[in-house]
This record gives structure tokens, sequence and C-alpha cells, in this order.
């Protein structure tokens, strides 16, 4: 019987296990792989590890400090050996019974361990999914590469369609004869910037494509030129592959199934919800505790704190968080001299009720990320149409939300505010103002989604909070919200993906549809022509026709990007319609006006094929696109000079590529995409949105990992080493010396850890003076243009 | 939507130059110099010194528009104003002359600055009009997407020549190879077409392709069974293949033409100065 049993021996595991040790207490770490730290050992050689978040201190007597995988990795098997830790390796858990104080844990292997507590530190990657077949334990079959480059010459069939397949594959057809076997007849699964590489590798016949195929067995060769053949069952027949070597991807199992079987509770039934933890990281399960990734701390420095954290409370010692520190820090400025840390926190979470749900661990680290703002009486917060997209909740005082000059909303202890943007990532539609000794937390949008994908009272009242919102800002401004929740308890919030369509030209229709989130096209069929009218962005309102009594659409409304729309059916809008006297006239006018633009851009032919041609383009999803008229451009290059003298030395646009309608040319450069494609998995979190224009910047910290520049479908992001511009005009224009203006040269250090970082326009942000490449256009060819924009180009 | 730097801000710099000239005419009718009017009364010597404080402000738009970085109005702004002021010296530096001109350094000076202005007329209308028909030639398309379709087209005529008799296969291919662009700038402008083919072992100007296809089609009169078919497709193609090349070569035309001025307004400025200078010089050392 142990005291401590760990389970999982990443960052958190070996450090508790290692405080174990330090401390004397009898314990085991149970590692179900050969080696310390899988996760980590499955990173590609050398990959430079980080050691974020950098304020927070590192707690744990193992080290750890930002460097290569291999250094890090060795610092660690240094640690657990200098404290003698108890390690057994291969040891995978697939059961846990009994209580606090008598836990037997059952093992694959037969083995039964007996503990007193148990802390649970096994990640969120889960267990790689074998194959399954005749022959899979045979040594040439693995589930990982360390390294590709380590392998030359050999036929390797790699097995799986996501994206670490095709990586793999990808990566190691430089020296070998690759095969990608795939089950279906697609790579549906895999991010669109791997999907174009693959595809482009199987049409080169640099890489083999088994599709529609699953392996049935591996036949080993003994003695042979090849170590075995792989049976695969395809659409014509069997087939056996000669393989010296078969790599499977076929993702991993995830380990919550296995983490309810052990008694701990899940809060939401969404993926990525993490167990509710009280603030000792124990689980509803008395005495087990879990730490790390899968208690929803993903960073190593924050997981080897908990696990020597674990340890202390578990042996009964008041220690306090290595975060407290900090939080401290961001309690200074407030009135709360002879309050604990703790303490403040717990008003915090009974002050505003949106947060009362949340578990304290939970709430103390979205505390870390948000920032506490005491402001003084009429301060502003944010202002309408700033493109900030983070939430506010009071804890003293009150806001007043500005929608009109007329309509001003009071907010008190408790209420929050920013939910449209956040839910929409679009532009601020108010202004809050501060009230009298107003204290705000501000927490940014990243921390609010996660949050909102795992608690569901969250997102409940996040949801229900802005459809009511929505409704009394758009049609009833003067009706209080509380005589609006009965209509907003009926509205519906939709999703439609890309391209699909919310209402048909001539359907009859009896609900309309606010525009939460993405946007959408307005399209009418003529002659078997789908011709698209007009762009409406979120906030837009469609559908409203059918309910003044035109039951039949007038129009085909489709999503140009991932949407979402709030619908609200005939009784509700009657309802509202008898609450807001004018709205029918109102609504009427305006169904007047749309009728009249109709009508208008009917005989229109040449704006109507632009909009379609644009929106082909994917630019309904563009806030700042740039664009070429032909009719003017006389190709004098200025716009690439301009941009590349003003970043050092390299070009983010590339004039003469990209397609032409007619004379709009749409050169290849970057959108400023509504919801950008580039943010979707930016490890450090490089990419931004700021500015007063929404402008999408990659930030100094990018890594150069590259997935920006293959998560983008329009092929803006470059990757390039630093350059720099020499500029002195005189010098280039008298005597011929330096570089011309708008030219680079490679900055070289000499130093071998310099690197390729993604590069992209960041529409000259530190210029003040907007985009440089419109300003030095010398005949007006140039410009920059919104959707909503686009109707006035013909 | 766009608009061009002729129309920018409404016009504003045309009517600023319009107002600036009639008033010099007013001022001009109505002052009463003791002597005939030149560029010595005090009108003529405030008209010369605005005019070539204008010229090196009008010269200095070839740096302006490398100042990426300034902030100061927008590069198709000072083309604007750089266009109407400058088209208002001719009004200015004529009321200066007081209408004597000679032949002398003074006058040389003043019929250098109307070549400048007159090759900038040019390069406006120019500007005005060769990139959209330029665009429409090109249907759209950049010169570069048709030098890929040529490409494709080239591929596809080599493979439909490799199934005939070898003589054809060399007049196609001789064709595709000795196939010419450009060539200097006067071949530019008068659209030159210096292709050649090569037929019997002797090269012969194969201008718009016109020698090749009409041996081609000789030898389509002539053919027979599987060869006939081969010989209409590839003749077909090749006629594809011609009207690509037309494109092209008109576009460089077009493109010559579109940038011709500023080779005689950019080097014009230069001696513009150099004359501009003996002549402030020498008026006042003969005062």
């Amino acid at each position: 019987m142990y005291d401590i049993v760990v389970i999982g021996a990443g960052p958190g595991g070996l450090s508790a296990a290692a405080r174990c040790a330090e401390l004397d207490v009898s314990h085991v770490l149970l590692e179900s792989s050969p080696k310390i730290a899988n996760t980590i050992q499955k990173y590609q050689k050398g990959k430079h590890v980080m050691a974020e978040p950098g304020i927070l201190p590192l707690r744990s007597p193992v080290d750890f400090a930002a460097g290569k995988r291999e250094e890090i990795l060795d610092a660690w098997e240094t640690g657990i050996a200098h404290h003698n830790v108890n390690v057994q390796y291969g040891a995978e858990a697939k059961s846990i019974t009994g209580e606090v104080g008598n836990f037997s844990i059952g093992l694959v292997n037969g083995d039964v361990v007996q503990a007193k507590h148990i802390i649970l530190g096994i990640g969120m990657q889960g267990n790689p999914r074998q194959l399954g077949v005749p022959g899979d334990q045979s040594d040439f079959i693995q589930y990982q590469l360390d390294d590709p480059d380590e392998y030359h010459d050999e036929n390797i069939a790699v097995i799986g369609a996501g994206d670490a397949a095709i990586e793999n594959a990808i990566a190691l057809a430089k020296h070998n004869n690759v095969y990608i076997v795939n089950r279906k007849d697609e790579f549906a699964r895999a991010k669109e910037g791997n999907l174009n590489l693959i595809l482009a590798a199987i049409d080169a016949e640099e890489i083999g494509a088994f599709y529609s195929s699953s392996p049935t067995e591996i036949e080993i060769l003994e003695g042979e030129k090849f170590r075995g053949n792989l049976v695969l069952s395809t659409n014509s027949g069997t087939e056996k592959l000669p393989v010296h070597r078969v790599i499977g991807r076929l993702g991993a199992i995830p380990p919550r199934g296995l983490v309810e079987s052990f008694g701990i509770e899940f809060p939401s039934k969404d993926m990525s919800a993490i167990p509710a933890l009280t603030s000792q990281y124990e689980s509803n399960v008395t005495g087990i505790y879990v730490i790390g990734a899968l208690g929803g701390y993903p960073l190593i420095k924050q997981a080897m704190n908990q696990g020597y954290e674990v340890v202390e409370y578990i042996l009964g010692h008041d220690v306090k968080p290595a975060d407290h520190g900090l939080i401290e820090d961001k309690f200074k400025a407030l009135p709360y001299d002879n309050m604990e840390v703790d303490d403040v926190l717990i008003m915090m979470q009974e002050r505003i009720p949106i947060f009362s749900s949340v578990n304290a661990l939970l709430f103390r680290e979205l505390i870390l990320d948000s920032t506490v703002h005491v402001y003084n009486e009429g301060d502003v917060v944010f202002e309408r149409d700033d493109y900030t997209n983070s939430f506010y909740t009071v804890l003293e005082g009150g806001i007043k939300t500005v929608i009109t000059e007329d309509l001003i909303i009071s907010s008190a202890v408790g209420a929050f505010t920013g939910e449209g943007s956040l839910l929409s990532g679009r532009r601020r539609s108010a202004t809050v103002l501060a009230g009298d000794q107003c204290i705000l937390i501000e927490t940014p949008r990243r921390t609010m989604l996660k949050l909102i994908a795992s608690i569901e009272s969250v997102k409940r009242v996040l949801d229900e909070t802005f459809i009511v919102r929505q409704i009394q800002t758009k049609f009833a401004p003067n009706t209080d919200i509380k005589e609006l929740e009965p209509i907003a308890s009926t509205a519906v919030i939709n999703s439609y993906t890309p391209g699909q369509v919310i209402m048909k030209e001539g359907d009859e229709g009896d609900t309309f549809h606010l525009i939460r989130s993405g946007s959408v096209t307005v399209s009418n069929e003529v002659d078997g022509k789908e011709i698209i009218r007009t762009y409406l962005p979120a906030g837009a309102d469609i559908g409203e026709m059918a309910l003044l009594g035109d039951t039949a659409r007038s129009a085909t409304i489709k999503a140009t990007v991932k949407t979402e729309t709030v619908s609200i059916d005939k009784d509700a809008f009657e309802m509202l319609l008898a609450r807001s006297p004018g709205l029918r006239e109102e609504l009427q006018e305006k169904t007047k006006k749309r009728y009249q633009e109709n009508v208008k851009l009917h005989g229109d032919d040449g704006s109507e094929g632009l909009l379609s041609f644009l929106m082909n383009q994917g630019l309904g999803e563009a806030t700042s696109a740039l664009m070429i008229d032909e009719s003017l451009c006389v190709g004098c290059d200025l716009c690439e000079q301009a941009c590349a003298a003003t970043h050092e030395g390299t070009s983010r646009l590339n004039r003469k590529a990209g397609p032409t309608h007619a004379n709009i040319h749409v050169p290849t450069s970057c959108r400023h995409c509504e919801s950008p494609h580039c943010m979707k998995d930016c490890p450090p979190n490089a990419i931004q949105r700021m500015g007063g224009g929404g402008e999408v910047v990659i930030g100094d910290n990018c890594i150069g990992c590259g997935n920006c520049k293959q998560n983008c479908p329009y092929g803006v992001i470059e990757m390039a080493y630093q350059t720099k511009a020499t500029t002195s005009f005189w010098q280039w224009m008298l005597f011929g010396i330096g570089l011309a203006p708008g030219k680079g040269e490679v900055l070289t250090h000499g130093a071998e850890n310099e690197i390729k970082k993604a590069v992209k326009c960041d529409l000259c942000i530190e210029q003040n003076h907007g985009p440089a490449c419109v300003r030095a256009c010398p005949t007006g060819a140039a410009m920059r243009l919104n959707p909503v924009d686009f109707a006035k180009l013909a | 939507m766009s608009t061009s730097f002729v129309s920018h801000q409404g016009g504003r710099y045309f009517w600023i130059s319009l107002a600036f000239m009639v008033l010099s005419i007013i001022i001009y009718a109505w002052h009463e110099p003791v002597q005939p009017p030149n560029g010595g009364t005090w009108y003529g010597y405030t008209l010369g010194t605005i005019g070539a404080v204008m010229i090196l402000w009008l010269l200095y738009l070839g740096k302006r528009k490398r100042n990426f970085a300034n902030g100061w109005g927008t590069t198709k702004g000072w083309v604007s104003a750089h266009v109407y002021l400058g088209s208002s010296l001719i009004v200015i530096a004529t009321l200066h002359t007081g209408f004597q001109f000679g032949w002398n350094i003074h006058t040389v000076a003043y019929l250098l600055m109307c070549l400048v202005i007159f090759s900038g007329f040019f390069g406006v209308y120019a500007y005005m009009v060769f990139p959209d028909a330029r665009n429409k030639v090109k249907k759209s398309r950049t010169r570069d997407d048709i030098f890929e379709e040529i490409q494709v087209v080239d591929q596809q005529l080599k493979k439909l020549a490799g199934n005939l008799s070898e003589d054809i296969g060399a007049i196609v291919n001789s064709a595709i190879d000795r196939t010419e662009f450009g060539g200097g700038f006067l071949d530019q402008l008068l659209g030159r077409d210096k292709s050649k083919v090569m037929i019997d072992g002797i090269i012969v100007n194969n201008n718009n392709q016109d020698v090749v296809i009409e041996n081609l089609v000789q030898k389509l009169t002539l053919a027979t069974g599987q060869e006939t078919k081969v010989l209409a497709n590839l003749v077909k193609e090749y006629g594809g293949r011609q009207k690509l090349l037309g494109v092209i070569r008109t576009d460089i035309r077009l493109s010559a033409i579109q940038e011709i001025w500023l080779s005689f307004h950019v080097p014009i400025s230069f001696g513009l100065i150099a004359a501009l200078a003996a002549h402030i010089v020498s008026v006042f050392i003969y005062w």
C-alpha cells in the first residue's frame, strides 16, 4: 500500500512524484509508455519548448526552463534519478476501485497497485489507436515518428488520414518511398493546408495513395529485402504492399471514457470539458486528485506547480498556490486591503451570478487571465465600433450602456457587458461608460470561450442575454428588457456552414433571423443562374418581409462563412409588434427600400457578375481587401515597393498574382478575415486582432511554426527571414549606392537560431496613416474595401 | 468607386489651377508697367519666382512618390496636384515672358518647359486610356497567365506533331523555339514580330506565325486518312497560339506607348533645370 500513487509521468506527475520522494512519502509513479513525458517525447527533434506563462514562478523539485526538447527531457530524467523517484514504466492503469485510504488500481498487465491517495495526471492526448490486425505488434510497426530524417530509401506505409498521418507522410517522402493508406475516399479530417500538401504530393506521384483501403494483416518476412507485407483490403480486392516500416496514425482514444470509469464526473458533454475540481485539485471522488492538462492546465509550468501543491494538500500542509502572489498584485489597486485574496475571489463569485457556477479552480484561472479595472465615473470602458472583444463583469458600482443618445441603460453589480462582440467577433455595438465607484473585471475572449465550452450554464446565460439585448437594441429600444424575455425565450440559435442556404427564394417562411456571427449573401435566380444581390454582415436582420404579410421569400440567403443566426417565429414577432408602437411602419419602410434596391440592382449586370466573383474569391469573410482597378493600374509596382519599404524590405502583397474579373483584380494580400483562419492554431497566440480597424497582426513572439501559412486559404502569409531596408534615397538616386526604396536585404546576424517567421499585411498599423500600398498608388487604382462597399464597385 | 488622379477630390486641383490662371491673367491685364510687359517688371519677377519654385516642386514628385512612410497626403493627391498645377505653368510662364521670344537661352528654357508639359499631357492621356485598353485586350488576364496558356498549347502542339511525319514535327518545333517577343524599345513600340521558322533547312521570317500556318494548311490539303484529322487539329491549335501571341504582342506595344512619354518627360525636366539655372544666372549678370 502506497500513500500516494501518481498515474502518468508527464510534467505534473513527475513533479508530484519527485515531491513525494523529497518528503519521503511512500509513492509510485505509474507510466504506461517506456519513457517519461510521452507527449513531449513525441515532439519533433530539437523543438523549442516554451515556459509560459513567463510571470508564473516554478515550484517543483525538478528543473524546468524554456529550451530544446532534449534538454528538458534530460533535466527531468536527472531530476527523478536524483530524488530516487520510484517509477514503473509500461504500467498502464485501466481501473480504479475502492475509496480514499484504500484504492486498488488495476493495470493492463494484470497487476494491482494499492493506494491511499491517487494523483491523476494522464493528460489529454490519450493512447494511440492500434491497427488491430494480426502482426501489428511487430517491431517495424510504430505509432509515432520522432525524426523523419532517420529513415532513408525505405518503403513506408503511413496508415491514417488525419493531420498527423499527412505530416508524417510528407516529411518521410523526401528520402523514402511512401504510401498513405486512407480508409475513406478523401482526406476529410485534415486541415486545409495539409489537405493541399497531400493532394499535391499524390498528384506529383511523390506519395502513393490507397483510398477506401484498410489493413487486414501484416505478414512478416524473414531474411528478405522487405520486412513485411502490408495486406490491404481495397475496393478492387486485396493488395499486398511490401514494406520496411508501417506507421499507424489513427488518432488517439480520448482519456475521458477511462476517467469517467474511475467515477470522476464531467460537468458537460462538450469534448473539451474538464472534470469539476476543488481548489485543491480534488475530484468528486474523495482521494482522487486531477492535475495537468486533464484538469484544464495544459501548460507545463502550471502542471509542475500543481504536482508540487497537490502533494502538499494531501499531506495536509497549508501552502498557497504558486500564483498567489500574482493574484495579490492584481488586487492591489482594489479597496479590499483587509481581505485575503481567497476571500476576494469568493466575494467575486458571490456578487457576479454568471461566475457563481464556475468551480473555484477555474475561476482562479479566469482571474489570472483577467484584468481588474477601477474606473472614475464617466470613464469610457469601450466605445461603439471598437474592435475589442473582451468581456466585462461589474464588481462594484455600475455601468451605463449608451445605445443611442436617448437610450442609456444602467446596470449594477453582477451585470455583464461586451457579450455581443465576444460572441459575434464584431465591433462593439454600443458605448459603455463607468458609473460611480465602478470596478470591472475584464476577461479576454479566449478565456471566456474556454469557459463557455466547459460550463453549460454560462453559455445559456450569455446566449439568452445576447438575444434579448439584440431584440431590444434593434426593435424595441424603449421596452423594458424584462418584458422582452418571453419573446427571447422562444428564439432559437441556428448554425450554418459556409455555403449553406438559410432561406430559399420562393419558399414559404414565417421566421426571421438576426445574424449573430458570420455573414450572408442575398441572391436571386435569374435564367437558372445565381445572381448575388448584396452582402450582409453580422448584426443585419433577414426575412422580416415574410412576417409582414408577404409569406414567400423574395431571395435566397446563404451563409458565406460559418454563420450563426437567432431566429424568431411569427407569434413571437407579433408580440414584439404589439409592444413596440411604430415598429410595423418602420419595418415596412425598410422592406419598401429593399424592394426598391432589388429593382435597381436588377438591370445592373456588371455588378451582379462582380459580386458573385468576389464572393467566390472568399471575399465575403474579408474586412479589408486590397483590390486593384485594372483600368487605372499602370503597373508601376509602387504599391509593392511601398509595402516593402514600410515592412523591413519584404512586400506582403503580390500585385500580379490573383484573379481578375472585368477590371477588378484581387491581388494576393491579407484580407483581414472576419474570423481569421490563421488565428485558429497559433501555439504562442502571436496572431491578434487589434487597432481600430480590427487589423489581424502577427506579433514578434511568432515561433515560425508555419501553421498560419498552412491554414490561410488565400496564401497571403509568407515565411521569411527578417530583412532590413536601406532607404537613403539620395545616395541611391545620385550615386547608385545601396538598395532602391522598396528593396530589402536579409538580415544575417550569423546566428543559427535565426528562424523564418510568418509575415503578412498588417494594414500598416504602425504607420498611423492607413495602408501604404493604397497611399502610394499614383493613379488611384489600388483600394482597400470591406464587403459592404463591394456593391459600389460596379 | 475608384476615382483616378484626374478626378481626385472632385477635381480639387483643377479648380485651384483654373482660379490661379484666371487670377494671373486678370492681374496681367490690369497692371501697367513703365516698360512693356516682360520678366523684369515687378509682376514679371513675381511670376518668374512662382514659376521657378513650382518647377522645383513639380520635380520633387520623383522623390515624394518614394517617401512611402510619409503621411502628408497620398501619392494620388500629389500626382493630381502635379498634373493640374503643372499645366497652369503654361499660362504663368507665358505671362512671365511678356510674349518676348528670341534666339536665346531664355526662350530655350521656355520651350523645354513646354515640351515637359506637353509630354505630361500625353502621359495623362496614356494613363487614362491604355491600362483599360490593355486589360480588355488581355481579357482580364495577366501577361503571365497568357504565357502559361501558351506553354500549355505548345506542349499540346508538340504532342500532336509527334504523331506526324518528321518534317512537320521539325517545322512546329522550330516555329515554337524561334518565336520572339519584345526586342528593343522601337521594336516594342512598333509591335515588330521577329519570329522565325526553319523550313527545309532555311530560316525564314514568320511574322504573326503566318508562314507556319500557311505551310501546315498546305500540308493539310494534301494529307490523307488519319493524318488529316491530326493535322486539322494541329492547325486549329496553332490558330489559338497565334491569337495568344497576338494578345501579348499588342499588350507589349500598348505598354510601350503607355510609358514612352516618361522617356521624354523626365530627361527634359533635367534639361529644363539646367536651362532655367542658366536663364536666372544670365538675367542677373546682364541686368
